[in-house]
């Protein structure tokens, strides 16, 4: 129906996507900013790669394993977020991301700089999931993200997440555990970024210590903050923009670091709350055209 | 009567300076203490370190016959100790609803229910519209909570710590920055909440507003208790002339 490179970059932009929206769950709800995000998609897509490839797992085992060691790891590596704040906590996610992509490079265990190779693609009672059937494994995925988002921003904890983000006394007088809270951010975005790894392992059947390196966060960090920060319907938007553009046109392409850092550069000056975030100028007149109507 | 609130020989020392130095205080239940003295005298020392924000260099605090000066801040919170701040701490992004709301979900937060239960709920709703109506914010309802000006920040602070349900309300200057009306309708919110039961500890840099409303002063200077009494007794003591008064009236 579609051709075959459409589907691809439709896999991509989803996985992109369930990256953007669980960054937003610790940055947009939680207030976290994290520039290693990038290390849970790595640690998801390692976990389910080396199961599938060295233990025989089949994927959908692999797959659950990877969104639960994730979400464990994550809260983890959320621990100093409890001992430091804001600029120091943007270091000290960095500085994860990095240690994660020497430990994928340099530990044998993990395949080393050749990484992992042959990783099987999903299939369930013969059916082998791919093109097609694997954007539609993606869409699943995303809708369920999608889903939680919606679900967890409607909760207690959601509220409690907006609390923290906003002041962290403020929260604790209102008998919020902010530690608890932070940890518990740290978990589900690294849980959801996790399977976003195992599925981008899955479909391209070989992963590198690279392709979760710092620049990767980067680019989910754009990607978020070009949609608009705090928001499901920004996330979806800056993630699909932002991962076909580059892969349409050519030019682009070519130089889509300086984009995404551009992004990033004129974003903060001119709209910080992203191109149809809350408050931003395009959301505002939508809103208002709409109103009018 | 058992004090609801207790210290014991509480000292907080930063560095070399003893900002709490060996303070006992005892709170009735009911009543409205004032907690006054010159800057510095340790008096916001003294709430964080009743809220649980600073862990005591040395002595204990009871609430309720419990010993609290080991829990941190959200647990003292959901046990009914409320507290505002001196500098307003609104959640600005939310709207004022909102902010009643997040304290009011006191109870989910340690549970699982804070991931199961919407806090959408008509139930939570009407008793956080309540709250907004009693402390006269109920107009300001949808407003985003930044945007208040500071008279309504402050009554907003007090609405939030109504939430939980607080049988001790610690006041860290509410009246700082209120204009005349605002400052009787908040004099009259205080005595009203002090009538329903609720025991407070009220802060105040306000010398009338302090006089006219508590039952008793606590005076502090240099981090120590240097007189207590009745208001009338307080104004006349000439220690209290010596270290507050003499020095505010030097001041202005």
């Amino acid at each position: 129906m579609f051709g075959q490179y459409f589907i691809t970059i439709l896999i991509l932009c989803g996985i992109w996507a369930v990256l953007t929206l669980s960054l937003n769950i610790l940055t947009g709800y939680a207030g976290q900013v994290s520039l290693g995000h990038a290390a849970f998609f790595g640690i998801g897509a390692y976990t389910s790669a080396l199961l599938t490839t060295r233990y025989s797992w089949s994927f959908w085992p692999a797959f659950l394993a990877s969104i639960i060691i994730t979400g464990l790891v994550g809260g983890f590596l959320g621990l100093p977020s409890l001992r430091v704040r804001h600029d120091f906590l943007v270091l000290a996610t960095m500085g994860i991301n990095f240690v994660m992509v020497g430990i994928f490079k340099y530990v044998d265990f993990f395949g080393g700089a050749m990484g992992i190779i042959n990783i099987p693609k999903p299939s369930l009672w013969g059916i082998v999931f791919r093109g097609e059937k694997f954007l539609l494994l993606v869409l699943v995925y995303l809708a369920f993200t999608l889903w939680l988002c919606y679900y967890l921003s409607r909760r207690w904890a959601g509220l409690a997440l907006r609390a923290v983000k906003s002041d962290e006394d403020a929260a604790e007088v209102c008998g919020i555990s902010v530690a608890r809270f932070k940890i518990y951010a740290f978990i589900i975005s690294g849980a959801l970024a996790g399977g976003a790894g195992s599925l981008y392992a899955h479909f391209l059947g070989s992963i590198f210590p690279d392709h979760f390196a710092f620049a990767e966060s980067i680019v989910i960090l754009s990607m978020l903050v070009f949609g608009g920060i705090g928001t499901i319907r920004g996330a979806l938007l800056g993630a699909f923009l932002l991962k076909a553009l580059p892969e349409y046109l050519r030019v682009v392409g070519d130089y889509r670091y300086t984009l995404y850092g551009g992004i990033l550069v004129l974003m903060m000056l001119f709209q910080p709350m992203g191109i149809i975030g809350d408050k931003s100028w395009l959301w505002e007149k939508i809103n208002a055209w709409l109103g009018r109507r | 009567m058992k004090p609801i609130l207790r210290t014991e020989k509480l000292s907080k020392h930063f560095g070399g300076l003893r900002a709490v130095d060996r303070v006992d205080i005892e709170v009735r239940p009911g009543e409205i203490l004032g907690l006054i003295g010159p800057n510095g005298a340790g008096k916001t020392t003294i709430f964080n370190l009743i809220s649980g924000f600073l862990r005591p260099t040395s002595g204990k605090i009871f609430f309720k016959e419990q010993r609290i000066d080991n829990l941190r801040p959200h647990v003292i919170a959901a046990m009914g100790v409320g507290r505002t701040f001196q500098i307003v701490k609104p959640f600005s992004d939310m709207s004022v609803l909102e902010n009643v709301l997040a304290a009011l979900g006191h109870p989910f937060y340690p549970e699982l229910k804070a991931f199961t239960a919407s806090y959408y709920s008509p139930a939570a709703r009407k008793e956080a519209e309540e709250i907004l109506e009693k402390t006269m914010l109920a107009r300001y309802a949808g407003a985003r909570a930044g945007d208040l000006p500071i008279g309504i920040k402050r009554q907003l602070e007090i609405a939030r710590a109504l939430a939980l349900k607080p049988s001790l309300l610690l006041l860290d200057e509410p009246a700082a920055g209120l204009v005349h009306e605002e400052l009787e309708q908040l004099a009259k919110l205080i005595g009203q909440l002090n009538s329903e039961g609720i025991t407070i500890i009220l802060v105040e840099h306000n010398m009338p507003f302090a006089m006219g409303l508590c039952q008793r002063i606590v005076v502090l200077a240099h981090g120590q208790v240097i007189a207590e009494g009745k208001p009338e007794e307080i104004r006349k003591d000439p220690k209290v002339i010596e270290a507050y008064l003499g020095h505010s009236a030097r001041e202005g």
